[in-house]
């Protein structure tokens, strides 16, 4: 993958991600009214193909997101260079990837 | 201003073979004085040793760009009084390049990222045909305008904290040569310029914090040029021509 395809790739997830981020806020601020509790959490989310839906693909764009982006920090800052960066930037992508995805579908399943 | 017999100049000597180390000199006040003035008084009466460079002493050449108190500068234009720390000032290499000796830079990285930057005209027309006119009021044209005047003095590349973390990166004044010639009516080969500004240490490597802008002698703006070509790329990517 291209430098530029890596950067359209964060272009368009930090896209994806933007009204994400405002559902996801205001559902949280609307949702601790009156308390809050796992089984109202639970009750909302189990079941739904929406909220699955919603989260698995907010997860899927901060994997990519973060990993791009970290990718750049790790050579700018930590010094590393060609294959050893890309493959640590891999991994964290897809260890975000997976840790969200169990989550997604621990609430949702 | 308070009258001063003397300045005290401290100037990094060393190169490749010798490792950089500070030398400080007193060298004689005057009212109208630049930087270039004080190392070229250095030069002259104090250690015929101290090299540096310039050329022309009137900000066209872009050869005696330095560090003047860790802020790179055109040395010719710029007036100690306008730079004095005190009674002190500190002159240094370009950063972000090789030392040749003391105060001459190796240019060779920056001016090989230019050709990296695909930055040379791709004739439409052969010598034989009539030169195509060019309208100067075309908003391409005054684009390409906006950025012309570079004197290739790589303030802009050495201000670059892109530059620093990322030896690949092409810096502001390759891209903003490359911006220049995408907005040439007269260049004929558009797409190979953003080829060649995508790549590794292309455009897409600027996180837009603005040095080249900031420091640019000749008040030029990179910073817009490369957003240009990303701009560009993006539009290229979802099938958009301009």
């Amino acid at each position: 993958m291209s430098e530029f395809h890596l950067y359209m790739a964060q272009r368009l997830s930090a896209l994806v991600m933007a009204p994400f981020v405002i559902v996801h806020i205001g559902v949280m601020i609307y949702a601790i009214q009156g308390g809050l509790s796992a089984a109202e959490i639970l009750g909302r989310t189990q079941g739904s193909a929406f909220w699955f839906a919603f989260y698995g693909l907010f997860v899927v764009a901060v994997s990519i997101h973060a990993a791009v982006g970290l990718r750049t920090i790790l050579g700018e800052w930590a010094g590393l260079r060609g294959g050893a960066r890309d493959a640590v930037s891999a991994v964290i992508g897809l260890g975000l990837l997976a840790l969200g995805a169990q989550a997604v579908w621990a609430v949702t399943a | 201003m308070p009258q001063r017999d003397h300045l005290t100049v401290t100037v990094q000597r060393g190169g490749p073979d010798a490792p950089m180390r500070p030398q400080t000199f007193e060298v004689p006040a005057y009212d109208n004085q630049t930087v270039l003035d004080v190392v070229s008084w250095i030069q002259q009466n104090a250690d015929p040793t101290l090299t540096y460079r310039f050329a022309c002493r009137v900000g066209m050449c872009g050869s005696c760009a330095m560090m003047v108190n860790g802020v790179p500068r055109w040395t010719c234009r710029t007036h100690v009084n306008k730079v004095l720390d005190g009674n002190a000032i500190e002159v240094g290499p370009l950063r972000n390049l090789p030392v040749i000796k003391d105060l001459a830079a190796d240019m060779d990285p920056f001016f090989d990222k230019w050709v990296t930057a695909e930055g040379r005209h791709h004739p439409t027309r052969t010598r034989q045909e009539e030169i195509a006119p060019v309208d100067p009021q075309a908003e391409e044209r005054q684009a390409a305008s906006a950025g012309i005047e570079c004197i290739n003095c790589s303030v802009c590349y050495s201000a670059c904290d892109t530059v620093a973390g990322n030896p690949d990166y092409l810096g502001p004044a390759a891209l903003q040569r490359a911006w220049t010639l995408y907005n040439d009516a007269k260049d004929a080969d558009r797409d190979a310029i953003l080829d060649a500004v995508s790549g590794k240490g292309g455009c897409h490597s600027c996180h837009s914090m603005g040095s080249c802008t900031a420091y640019c002698p000749n008040e030029l703006d990179p910073l817009s040029a490369i957003a240009g070509l990303k701009r560009a790329t993006a539009k290229r990517f979802f099938g958009g021509r301009k």
